[in-house]
């Protein structure tokens, strides 16, 4: 850590840790509802503990992301921030709005809520993901405005590098894009096109131009390739990205009444999606190959070659399985979507923010480059432990997915919902036996920031020669 | 050859890609929204339907359901019950009918202790959406 201000990004990574816990614990609760159909009903019904599972996940990535630029920023800028005490300010307001929203969510009902925060005023809840009260959404556009300003100023006034600029360019379009959260005409066509403008260009579009930087910054961090190089990859990265990913937006418009135009538009690009994540994993293991130095913080390696391999599996394979127009046809809608959802939103930005936390929080606790190789070790074990969780999850909900496209849609006496949803019941109790993998994971993983915090940091056995 | 593609050069395309196939993406939403007056079954959007709207997400409904196959996975599909039901009476029913605690062991949609007028509103609604054209999905009525 080489400037003082950067420490305001260990208030966003914990916070981002801790909520990371709630979201998984809610992953078991609707996990488990699948599975016991009454499971903790009527306290807590479905639809509630999903809108918690999902929105603790969204929160407690924008703080890794925001943590992320906080740390990296300054690092990049070589100066420190404008307003660390701004930072500090809006980390506690959108950590208050974050608890006060979804304590809203479990302790009254969910219409109770929208009457209290005064819906009918600006009509914005109850829409998968932003089911936050509005209220809330503009407390959202508020913190963001406070931490682009800060981020963009510190960058305005310190060196300019591609890493900044592409981080600060994901994170505005991030905002930009936010604001169609606003936009909800009583035509649901027109909701669900602007939808998707929030949706869709997040996580298919900006947000790859966030983790695309991150992943540079760590990958220049600690591999010592030379920045021309990485920075050549990340411009060809994110130019894959939004060529293909903006209008690959339409392979959402093919069954919500849009013309059918948007079947060719949207099979065609987002069957070119994976390739940007192709290059990552490419990019991500030419670089550790041509690595000029070993850096003893090999589990923040592993993250970042972790991320790689999983966000062009989860995004990249598991979003083309179902992409094209006459197979989607059949899947939208099932457990194959939400198969898919689960290894993408792990693979590309769960794994980021940890490989960005793994790699700057030995740094922001006062180490020298890494944590003990006994602390790292228990990392590692996180590592697979809630990597090979995830993988499986996935595989059960496409069994659990396949099955269902085929009894309730493509065979000859197509069967109720519900019917259905019983015959699949064996890969939900998989599905759950594995969420409690994917937990043991996580608490290892959280251990590691407590074991050997007292041993000698890790060291490299000996430097490789450079191979360029 | 080794600088034969440059930093500038990948820069110049993802710049260049980005405006391109952003203003692509913008056209694409003219010519769409050129289209979907076609298709939206705008005709049967009134102030019933338009409270259903609010009843149906002020609920939170989308958490269990699917509605034109976008929504959550725990419940059936709505966007062609209309056509399933039969009737607005039928969905009215239905949803007026659950059991406040449950069905033991098994999944239960909750009692949202609706006003027969928001019963009324959330079923015109769905008949509603039951209009749009959504190029023949879902595959089979079952959703």
């Amino acid at each position: 850590m080489k400037y003082q201000s950067q420490k305001v990004a260990k208030l966003y990574f914990i916070a981002a840790i801790g909520l990371f816990v709630g979201q998984i614990l809610f992953g078991l609760i609707i996990g488990a509802q699948y599975v016991w159909g009454d499971f903790l009903f009527p306290e807590i019904p479905f639809n509630v503990a999903r809108m918690v599972h999902t929105n603790l996940l969204i929160v407690w990535l924008l703080f890794g992301f925001m943590g992320a630029a906080y740390y990296l920023v300054p690092e990049e800028a070589e100066t420190d921030l404008v307003a660390p005490w701004l930072a500090t300010l809006m980390f506690w307001i959108f950590l208050a709005a974050g608890a006060a929203t979804i304590l809203g969510y479990l302790l009254v009902p969910y219409s109770t809520l929208a009457e209290l925060t005064k819906n009918d005023l600006l009509p914005t809840m109850g829409r998968e993901f932003l089911e936050q009260p509005t209220i809330t959404k503009l407390g959202i556009v508020v913190v963001a405005l406070a931490f682009l300003a800060n981020i963009g100023l510190t960058i305005l006034k310190g060196r300019k590098t591609v890493i900044n600029l592409v981080l600060l360019m994901g994170l505005t379009g991030l905002a930009v894009f936010f604001l169609f959260a606003f936009f909800n005409p009583v035509n649901i066509v027109w909701d669900k096109y602007y939808w998707w403008w929030v949706v869709h260009l997040w996580v298919e579009g900006v947000w790859e131009l966030i983790l695309g930087s991150i992943l540079a910054f760590i990958l220049i961090k600690t591999t010592g390739v030379d920045r021309e190089v990485i920075e050549k990859w990340l411009y060809v990265i994110i130019a894959m990205t939004l060529i293909t990913g903006i209008v690959g937006t339409g392979h959402h418009y093919y069954w919500i009444g849009t013309p059918e135009f948007w079947q060719w538009w949207g099979s065609i690009f987002s069957a070119m999606e994976p390739i940007p994540f192709f290059m990552m994993t490419v990019f991500a293991f030419n670089m550790v190959n041509k690595r000029r130095r070993n850096h003893p913080n090999k589990a923040a390696v592993l993250w970042a070659l972790g991320t790689a391999v999983m966000a062009f599996l989860g995004a990249g394979v598991w979003g083309f399985l179902h992409t094209l127009a006459p197979v989607n046809y059949y899947t939208h809608g099932t457990q194959i979507t939400a198969a898919h959802g689960h290894m993408a939103f792990y693979g590309a930005y769960v794994m980021i923010v940890l490989a960005i936390i793994s790699y700057a929080m030995p740094l922001l606790r006062g180490r020298e480059a890494a944590n003990s190789n006994k602390s790292q070790v228990l990392e590692m074990w996180g590592f697979w432990l809630m990597t090979i969780s995830i993988v499986f999850i996935t595989l059960f909900l496409t069994a659990a997915g396949i099955l269902q496209v085929y009894l309730q849609r493509f065979s000859d006496n197509p069967m109720p919902f519900m019917v259905v949803q019983e015959k699949v019941e064996l890969f939900y109790v998989l599905r759950e036996l594995t969420g409690f993998v994917f937990l043991a994971g996580l608490i290892v993983y959280i251990a590691s920031f407590f074991v050997g915090s007292k041993e000698p940091e890790a060291t490299v056995e000996g430097e490789v020669v450079a191979t360029t | 050859m080794a600088q034969a593609f440059t930093k500038a050069m990948a820069r110049n395309i993802f710049y260049g890609g980005t405006a391109f196939f952003f203003l692509l993406f913008l056209a694409l939403t003219f010519q769409t929204h050129q289209v979907v007056p076609e298709r939206d079954n705008h005709e049967a959007i009134n102030e019933v339907v338009a409270l259903g709207k609010k009843v149906w997400e002020e609920n939170d409904c989308i958490g269990c359901h699917t509605l034109l196959g976008e929504g959550a996975y725990f419940a059936p599909e709505l966007g062609n019950v209309y056509k399933r039901f039969g009737s607005t009476d039928a969905i009215k029913a239905f949803i007026a009918s659950r059991p406040k605690d449950g069905v033991p062991g098994r999944r239960s949609m909750p009692q949202f202790n609706l006003s027969d007028e928001e019963l009324t509103a959330v079923a015109e609604f769905l008949k509603y959406v039951s209009g749009i054209n959504a190029s023949n999905w879902p595959p089979s009525p079952q959703g």
